[in-house]
């Protein structure tokens, strides 16, 4: 759990410094921190508030950024539903990536009697409290850190280099590479539409282009999710 | 504007509730399969679009962040986010990590950007 809390606050660290470097008040910084608890779509949604894009694109934005979570939910369902819905979604509330990696890499199954459910939910919790602290902790740090570091310096790219690292790690197929470029490209050439709609004109192109590719050119794309 | 609203931000009544949906587009994503008590699946093609969605949105806003420059491509190879975006990407597929995604990339944006004003 060390090394997993000292990468969490380094990151936390430094997005609570691009929260406010990128245009975010102390207040509003302080706000999403504490609500959002979601490095990733905190700092995507950054560049598109400050743009001044209506609630519904940042939203819908964030909720594609955020799509990994779903996937996670689907495994960590068997784990859950035992719970009444409060706790489902408070524990599913608080498991950010690397609590679920760490979970589900300590408990490969859920649990089959209920001192073993007991004691899962218990690692689960105890995994979330350091990640959440950690974070939080940190990031508060780096908001404060924020205001006496210059504008100048531009240390709100920092946030958009994590990006790109968070952009190379779902590179895991050839599929998904090329709908990041299509998305890409899509994006900057769609530039100029009003209220940051060309994120969502990137989305969309990338995800029909790739579902046009896969039937078309990948006889097996359940295999090639696996390259 | 005075140095105290100047270091603390102009905070927006509008900004602070897109905040609070995107705590809701939290709950929402990291519950989504165990909200309801009943099984229940997702359709076939956006099962697909879960394959392609997110690293899309991604792209989609990180590529103009490293390129666009005032509303339009930037036609310098002189701007040290391309140099960053480059050696932070090239340290990802060496060691895997994104926070070292972020150093390696500082380490070459803070020198051009800071030492030869790009």
């Amino acid at each position: 759990m060390l090394p997993v809390a000292l990468g969490i606050s380094a990151w936390g660290l430094m997005t609570g410094v691009a929260m406010v470097k990128s245009g975010m008040s102390v207040f509003e910084a302080v706000a999403m921190t504490l609500l959002v608890y979601a490095g990733s779509s905190q700092l995507a949604s950054i560049p598109l508030l400050v743009a001044g894009a209506p609630a519904w694109v940042v939203l819908a934005t964030a909720f594609c950024v955020n799509l990994r979570f779903v996937v996670f939910s689907l495994h960590l369902r068997p784990y859950l539903i035992h719970l009444p819905r409060w706790r489902r979604l408070t524990h599913g509330y608080l498991t950010a990536d690397m609590s679920y990696a760490v979970f589900t890499g300590r408990y490969p199954q859920p649990a089959a009697t209920p001192a073993e459910q007991r004691e899962q939910e218990a690692y689960l919790t105890g995994g979330y409290f350091v990640t959440w602290t950690a974070w939080m902790v940190m990031s508060l740090i780096g908001v404060a850190l924020a205001n006496i570091i210059p504008q100048a310096w531009g240390l709100g790219f920092a946030g958009v280099l994590s990006l790109v690292g968070i952009l190379c790690s779902m590179a895991t197929s050839r599929l998904r590479v090329v709908a990041a470029w299509i998305a890409g490209a899509t994006a900057v050439a769609a530039y100029a539409l009003p209220l940051k709609m060309n994120i969502v004109v990137a989305i969309g192109v990338a995800v029909l282009l790739c579902f046009w590719i896969e039937k078309g050119f990948v006889p097996d794309p359940a295999a090639e999710d696996e390259q | 504007m005075n140095t105290a609203s100047m270091q603390w931000g102009v905070t927006d009544g509008w900004t602070l509730l897109v905040i609070v949906g995107l705590a809701g587009v939290t709950v929402l994503t990291r519950c989504f399969f165990f909200i309801l008590d009943r099984p229940w699946g997702l359709p076939d093609w956006a099962q697909r679009a879960l394959h392609y969605a997110p690293i899309a949105a991604m792209a989609g806003v990180v590529i103009p962040e490293i390129l666009i420059t005032d509303g339009h491509l930037i036609t310098t190879w002189r701007d040290p986010r391309l140099y960053a975006a480059l050696v932070g990407g090239a340290y990802y597929f060496w060691r895997r990590g994104v926070l070292g995604t972020m150093v390696a990339g500082m380490a070459v944006y803070l020198p051009l950007h800071l030492g030869l004003g790009w």
